[in-house]
């Protein structure tokens, strides 16, 4: 079922009745009910990887758990037998056996996501070895791939990563922990929560609350905006810019450069104020994804902003353990011995940032484009780290550029371009090709060919378009996409929601407004495809 | 405290660590400045701080820190 469906607007009307209708303490029974009547719709199949997640964390979560208390008593019983050493040893060894437990639970979990996601990918690239000494090919087996479901392990093993660190409480419930693995508005595209945010508010009454529930239902509409008014209508460029495969050069790669930014911008947020919304209007908050990205002024800030609960997961559950885990720390001494101190502490750092990136390259997809996209966004981070001292001096020796708006301006547009640049490697068929349409922007001049074709819409617009928009289509991505900035731009200071509040009169008449833009303006019909998001397929 | 003053000004020379309170929920310091603490504290101070410990609580100030040092020594 998908979010720009007539029929999940349906269901999500008669959840929302039924929800505040139902008695408090049943709220999360019937959510569990409409996740799973939700998840079914993408295929009974799928509910058995789901159900696989579900059930073997339970167990693992709870066999820790175990663990722990009998350690705990053991400790509380034997306290005054025990010397400070001999106590150390035991938790010592104790953590160490619970870690063992945490590991099979998480090899079984990503191991079933590795064979689905990745398995025609690994097989693909043997295969190419194999070809190269004219061995015998390797068939590639038809696995499906579930919905959501890098999602849905990522907030799973998080999950049972924190119960391990005894930063939450393992489920005693097996129901509850398989609603907070299926929540169906995060269960697709995230974001990815962590249990001690989520699973208090999903089992906590929740009183009707017009306030929350109307925030609810505008964030809602906005994503929608997003999604079908701009995401959706710009697709048909997009796909006009790649040809089927044998894609446009150029000054046509800036522009895809440009105009899938604004796609999977749109998109992306879109998907995700509807889940926000969604939660919202059940008495529910979930944490933010995004914080105005495209404000960004350097890589590192920007993925300080984009997919933010993506990156934080990464961060804490395997930038920091690998960083400072014992071989690491040997690593670290070891390298600054051998190569002194200022390029040894680099080694285990910057081994840990190209690992954690490669896996995040590799978490958006099984592709070299993906893993390269990875690396890259990696490189810019490390060269930036180490540009940093020249930046400083290019700071102290300019003040007045460098604190200037236009400086600022500049350097969030530089970044912009730069990510633009790096993204750009999710819509060609391979690296090969990336490669060669960016050199394409500097070798091939064909910019007068675009803004003839560009004129020919502006002059005769029932006979032409630009990029398969017709010219009332680039107005309305214009207006909407100018109407987004300057809402991102006002929220980044003052919640504009908020605002609003205190004219309600305003308020509503903007929501209506909103509402007849997307019936009126949202891509449907011939040509168009309200289609799946992006983020659905990693 | 004075060593562990030392690691981080060694880090941000342009931070007063002595009485700076968001450290992390101001971004001063970032995971990148995270990892080298905890590499030069597992050093000076031959405390190995566990990922789990990584949170804003404990790297928020220069206090917070050291009392995270202290409590890792003596478990």
């Amino acid at each position: 079922m998908l979010f720009t469906s007539y029929g999940f607007v349906a269901f999500l009307c008669a959840l929302f009745v039924v929800y505040y209708v139902v008695p408090k303490k049943a709220q999360w029974w019937l959510l569990l009910g409409a996740s799973y009547v939700f998840y079914a719709f993408a295929g009974l199949e799928c509910l058995a990887f789901i159900l696989v997640t579900t059930v073997s964390s339970y167990f693992i979560a709870r066999v820790m758990d175990g663990m722990r208390r009998r350690e705990e008593d053991y400790l509380t019983v034997n306290r005054d037998k025990m010397e400070k050493e001999e106590r150390k040893k035991y938790k010592t060894a104790a953590k160490k056996r619970r870690f063992l437990v945490l590991i099979a639970g998480l090899v079984l979990n990503f191991g079933i996501l590795a064979v689905l996601k990745y398995t025609a990918f690994a097989l693909n690239n043997v295969n190419s070895v194999i070809g190269l000494f004219g061995g015998r090919r390797i068939s590639i087996p038809e696995l499906i791939l579930p919905l959501g479901i890098s999602f849905y392990i990522f907030q799973t093993m998080g999950y049972l990563i924190d119960v391990y660190r005894q930063k939450t409480e393992a489920e005693r419930n097996p129901f509850r922990l398989a609603l907070f693995v299926s929540f169906f508005p995060q269960l697709i595209q995230g974001p990815i929560s962590r249990h001690s945010d989520l699973a208090p508010q999903l089992f906590a009454p929740h009183k009707f609350d017009s306030r929350g529930f109307g925030y609810g239902i505008q964030r809602i509409l906005w994503g929608y905006f997003k999604k079908l008014v701009i995401a959706d209508r710009v697709m048909v460029a997009i796909k006009f810019l790649l040809n089927d495969g044998a894609p446009m050069s150029g000054f046509y790669v800036l522009l895809l450069i440009l105009i899938y930014s604004i796609q999977i911008y749109a998109d992306f947020t879109g998907g995700i104020d509807i889940t926000i919304g969604i939660a919202e209007a059940l008495g529910i908050r979930l944490k933010e994804n995004f914080k105005n990205p495209f404000s960004s002024k350097s890589t590192k800030e920007y993925w300080n902003r984009w997919h933010i609960t993506m990156g934080t997961w990464f961060t804490d559950y395997v930038f920091y353990p690998l960083s400072v885990c014992k071989p690491m720390l040997k690593l670290s001494k070891f390298s600054r011995r051998v190569f002194g101190n200022n390029v040894g502490k680099r080694i285990p750092l910057y081994t840990a940032t190209i690992v954690t990136w490669f896996l995040t390259g590799l978490w958006h997809g099984a592709s070299w484009n993906f893993i390269v996209w990875g690396l890259l966004n990696c490189a810019v981070i490390l060269v930036s780290q180490e540009l940093e001292p020249l930046y400083k001096i290019f700071r102290a020796k300019f003040p007045r550029l460098t604190g200037s708006w236009g400086y600022g301006k500049f350097m969030a547009i530089r970044t912009f371009l730069l990510m633009g640049l790096i993204r750009s490697l999710d819509c060609y068929r391979n690296v090969r090709m990336t490669f060669s349409m960016w050199w394409s922007m500097i070798s091939k001049q064909n910019i007068g060919r675009v803004f003839r074709q560009f004129g020919a819409m502006i002059s005769s617009p029932e006979k032409n378009t630009f990029l398969g928009l017709s010219l009332s289509d680039c107005i309305i991505v214009a207006v909407s996409v100018m109407t987004v900035a300057i809402v991102s731009s006002m929220s980044a200071k003052e919640s504009v929601r908020e605002r609003l509040y205190k004219k309600p009169v305003l308020m509503w008449s903007l929501c209506g407004l909103l509402f007849f833009a997307i019936i009126l303006f949202g891509a449907y019909g011939i040509g168009y495809d309200a289609s799946q998001f992006i983020y659905d397929q990693f | 405290m004075e060593k562990l003053i030392e690691i981080l000004s060694s880090i941000h020379p342009d931070v007063d660590f002595e009485n700076t309170v968001d450290l992390i929920d101001d971004g001063i310091l970032d995971s990148l400045d995270i990892v080298t603490i905890v590499t030069e504290i597992n050093d000076v101070f031959d405390v190995t701080i566990p990922a789990e410990e990584i949170v804003p609580e404990n790297f928020n100030s220069a206090e917070a820190l050291f009392a995270l040092i202290e409590k890792l020594d003596e478990a």
